[in-house]
């Protein structure tokens, strides 16, 4: 099988964090009745990383190999 | 502002914007300046996966779930960071194969089966139904609403008017006709929408737009920003409970993890999106940028939902369908500009939807469905007619059929749930495509049959957890809720919602746990256990390996066909004119002047039908080139090559076992070299001690000699005189020996010089005669010589040659008894050359002598009894000096016949 470089590499470990921040328990710790910045912390939570997710996203994919 | 006029008048020109730009693209693109080879364009046409769902839906999700709407989007975002590998890779086997569809694709890759193929469709259109019917019920929906301006008014329940009354009866015709006049304008090779393509994403633009706005509005305009929406939410306990929707138990976040993994196939495996994302594709690096901008587009899609779902619960009492919070908070303001865009919006996320999905099924309808059965039809197959308007017919046929009945999905089940409700039944059912894509490209081991059982088994249970109770809760098919209840004929283990008491988990993720443990239980486990056709295995090497496929394809058709049948083939499909313009081009391709000097090779008939695979799809343009082409049976060497993995293995075996004999080869060169050099070294060793020999024994003679006539000065003339004659012809011999052994060490290593000329043998034979006579005459040997009148001339050195006739004479003379000795010269012209040959009547020689009188210092007889009477290098020399002129020196002779020496030079002019 055809190894999958550098950047599959860094598509898969990007894969493997959003799974773990967008699933239980990491969403748990933010399931709570508390804001941040006026907003709820779900609700920030699920934004932040999903946009941090993007950034990452856009960083490896628009490198120069 | 707000009468109907202008709401249809409005939504008739935002139509007509949609046309021309249609339109202008596929103008561009027929130029060959395509406006959608970018990958912004690709980006943008992606974000047909917002529908009328995302526009209205999710702010009502959001308004019972809070964010629980959001893994619809979050597993499409997880799943687009594989994309650089999964869809890539789908993109290249769909180019290499001119995949048309989805169903195509599953088709093809399980060995371009048409039965899977129609699988595939079955399974597609009656899972994208509901989804359809949610579109339509958007539009019409939201229609209503706004007619209804300034009130704010719920719509009549669906099916409470009569069919002719209802607004989205009207909808799903107008739409039918809207996609017939957007998709099957003509029948293209590659099956590519250009124009669809440019539509769609102005579309992606406008809802985006639209949204944002309604956004911005609700937040900044009707409150305070989302501070003071989060802040009001929080004192009211019920939208308080939003923003902690999974609760204390894990239930909440199965239900989570479930959404995420179902819309993760979505985004791979909608017909639609297979559509734009793989077929559509003008360039697989679009791809890489696409993977970033389009989770941005859902981000930003999605940032105002909840603010919209809490301001709209706020506002409205209990009467509002939160589904319609986008428009009516607007309409509740008096914003009638953005009320009206807000409509604009939807109607663009909906059509886009419709148009795309119903062109990628009716696609599959006509390519993997109705074509495969018309094929079968003989007298299909065998009228020379025009089947291309008959493609384009089936496909608007289809196209029609698929939104009438999306209509009456919507009529049945549409009023049961809400709009994210039905399009997650759509969901589960593509949902099920997951398992043989996935594994169709990265696991060659899958079979038909897996995929075939397993998608019929997911599709089976897919339809009774989720289908079925949406048609009982509708009452309809004469079994209503007491069937979700109690179970079919009173069983409650078989509760469609509650299956094998599974219970406690909403319905999608009951539904999804058990059709996946179906679908890929037996698509596993029906694989591993069976086992796949020849033709089977080669598909699938196709799809795992198709990275490493260089340029054409792995598996050739074998066969052979007349290359006017196949244009006459693709004429019936493509058009006459488009048939002879694709051959045209393929001729000069090949660097042909004519089509009429193609051949009909196994190329020919490949190209030929993968442009016939573009239009009807693989399985039947495999089915249409066998009416024409005759393929070979597979030959074992084949079967070799198909067995790629099997063949990989036996080849590099093969090359080791290569290697290995090639090694074992040079072992054995290396020890033959090895052994000659040290018989080399022996030989130098012997040749010195040899000559050290020779020289001794003569310098031994000439030394006693001279003793004794040095120690007895008083000795007699006589007898002096004889020592001194004895001592000179020592010293002769001595002389002579030295010279061969220089002139056999310089002939050795290449440095004697050699005056060669053209020679007239006869010559020489008479000088060496004359030469050697005294001998003869002393010894009373008779020599006779006989020699034709003219003898070709031969290239040599005459004084080498003389050396060498004078060498054999005196050897000659030398065995030859004194007194009855013959010697007889003869010089022939022979095959090639000349013959001379000696002959006498000595001794002879025994056969095991015969070799050995060639080497150095070898002299046949008894050297310790006999005083030798030659230097034992003569023959050696001689033999030499004949294969540098590459001729032959040798010897034929028994004991007691005499010996015939004989030497062949070759001549230039006899050759």
């Amino acid at each position: 099988m055809k190894r999958p470089g550098r950047r599959g590499t860094q598509l898969a470990c990007l894969f493997l964090l959003g799974c773990l921040l967008f699933n239980f328990p990491m969403l748990a710790l933010f399931n709570v009745p508390a804001k941040i910045l006026g907003l709820p912390v779900l609700y920030a939570y699920v934004f932040t990383v999903w946009l941090l997710l993007i950034v990452l996203l856009a960083v490896v994919m628009e490198r120069k190999d | 502002m707000l009468e109907g006029w202008v709401i249809v008048g409005a939504s008739f020109a935002y139509i007509g914007l949609l046309f021309a730009i249609a339109f202008y693209a596929d103008r561009r693109a027929d130029a060959g300046r395509s406006v959608i080879a970018n990958p912004w364009i690709y980006s943008l046409s992606l974000a047909v996966y917002a529908t009328a769902w995302t526009f209205y839906g999710s702010v009502g999700r959001a308004a019972s779930d809070g964010v629980g709407f959001l893994p619809i989007y979050i597993g499409p975002t997880l799943m687009i960071v594989l994309w650089w590998l999964v869809v890539r890779k789908m993109i290249r086997i769909a180019k290499l194969n001119r995949t048309t569809s989805l169903a195509d694709f599953v088709a093809a890759r399980y060995g371009r089966s048409a039965l899977i193929g129609g699988l595939v469709t079955v399974i597609a259109v009656i899972g994208i139904l509901p989804y359809i019917s949610l579109q339509l019920k958007a539009i019409s929906t939201s229609f209503q609403i706004l007619m209804e301006y300034p009130q704010i008014v719920m719509p009549a329940k669906a099916g409470a008017l009569s069919v002719m009354q209802d607004t989205a009866f009207y909808v799903a015709l107008f739409l039918a006709m809207f996609t017939i006049a957007f998709g099957t304008r003509q029948l293209d090779a590659a099956e590519r929408h250009e124009g669809m393509v440019a539509a769609i994403a102005f579309e992606s633009i406008v809802k985006l737009v639209a949204f944002l706005a309604v956004g911005v509005f609700v937040t900044f305009v009707m409150y305070d920003g989302p501070g003071d929406i989060f802040e009001r939410a929080a004192r009211r306990p019920d939208l308080a409970a939003l923003m902690t929707p999974f609760g204390g138990a894990a239930g909440g976040y199965a239900s989570w993890v479930w959404l995420t993994v179902l819309s993760m196939m979505a985004i791979m495996f909608l017909p639609r999106q297979f559509q734009v994302a793989v077929i559509e594709n003008v360039d697989e690096r679009h791809v890489k940028r696409a993977m970033w901008v389009f989770p941005l587009y859902m981000l930003a899609i999605n940032l105002f939902v909840l603010p919209i779902a809490i301001g709209g619960l706020l506002h409205f009492p209990d009467n509002v369908d939160a589904d319609t919070f986008v428009l009516t908070l607007p309409m509740a303001r008096g914003n009638e500009a953005l009320a009206l865009l807000v409509f604009i919006g939807g109607l663009s996320a909906a059509t886009g939807m419709v148009i795309v999905e119903t062109i990628a099924l009716s696609t599959m309808v006509c390519n993997d469905l109705v074509m495969p059965l018309v094929l079968r039809l003989r007298k299909y197959r065998l009228a020379e007619r025009d089947l291309s308007t008959l493609l384009l017919d089936i496909r608007r046929a289809a196209i029609v059929a698929i939104l009438m009945m999306g209509y009456f999905y919507y009529l049945l089940a549409g009023e049961a749930y809400a709009l994210v409700s039905i399009g997650l039944i759509s969901f589960s059912a593509v949902a099920q495509f997951g398992p043989v894509m996935i594994g169709g490209l990265y696991w060659k081991g899958a079979t038909r049959a897996g995929a075939l059982t397993g998608l019929t088994a997911g599709f089976l249970v897919w339809t009774y957890t989720l289908l079925l109770p949406a048609f009982a809760k509708s009452g309809w098919l004469g079994f209503g809720i007491e069937f979700l209840e109690r179970g079919p004929f009173g069983i409650e283990l078989l509760r469609p919602t509650q299956l094998f008491g599974l219970t406690g988990l909403d319905q999608i993720t009951h539904a999804m746990i058990w059709s996946f443990i179906a679908n890929v239980g037996l698509y596993i486990g029906v694989s591993v256990l069976g086992r796949q056709s020849a033709a089977e295995h080669a598909q699938a090497t196709l799809f795992v390996d198709v990275y490493k496929q260089t340029g054409e394809r792995g598996l050739q058709w074998r066969g052979t066909a007349s290359a006017s049948s196949l244009q006459t083939l693709l004429g019936r499909f493509q058009g006459p004119a488009r048939a002879a313009e694709l051959f045209s081009a393929y001729a000069r391709e090949r660097g042909l002047k004519s089509v009429e000097e193609l051949e009909g090779d196994a190329e020919l008939v490949r190209y030929a039908e993968l442009q016939l695979a573009g239009t009807i799809g693989a399985a039947s343009a495999r089915a249409m080139v066998a009416t024409v082409a005759q393929e070979d049976p597979l030959g074992i060497d084949e079967v070799m090559t198909i067995l790629d993995e099997a063949s990989q293995v036996i080849a590099y075996s093969h090359r080791l076992e290569d290697q290995q004999r090639e090694l074992e080869a040079a072992t054995s060169e290396l020890k033959a070299a090895n052994d000659r050099l040290k018989e080399l070294d022996r030989m130098k060793d012997d040749f010195i001690s040899t000559v050290t020999h020779e020289l001794r024994t003569p310098l031994t003679s000439i030394r006693a000699f001279s003793e004794i006539l040095h120690d007895n000065p008083d000795l007699d003339a006589a007898e002096r005189q004889r020592f001194l004659g004895l001592v000179i012809k020592e010293s002769e011999r001595l002389t002579r020996l030295i010279n061969q052994v220089l002139d056999l060490a310089k002939i050795e290593s290449g440095l004697a010089l050699w005056n060669t000329g053209e020679l007239d043998l006869r010559e020489i034979v008479v000088d060496a005669v004359n030469a050697t006579s005294p001998l003869f005459r002393s010894k009373g040997v008779a020599i006779e010589t006989a020699m034709p009148a003219l003898v070709p001339a031969v290239v040599a050195d005459r004084d080498r040659l003389t050396q060498v006739l004078l060498n054999l004479l005196s050897n000659a003379v030398k065995f030859c008894p004194a007194g009855t000795g013959r010697v007889q010269v003869r010089l022939a012209a022979d095959i090639g050359g000349v013959l001379v040959e000696v002959r006498d009547n000595g001794p002879g020689i025994s056969p095991e002598h015969q070799a050995m009188i060639f080497e150095k210092f070898r002299q046949v007889g008894d050297t310790l009894t006999q005083k030798p009477s030659g230097t034992g290098l003569g023959l050696s020399i001689c033999r030499r000096i004949i294969g540098h002129f590459g001729g032959r020196l040798w010897v034929e002779s028994a004991p007691g016949r005499g010996s015939v020496f004989s030497f062949v030079l070759p001549c230039p002019t006899a050759s």
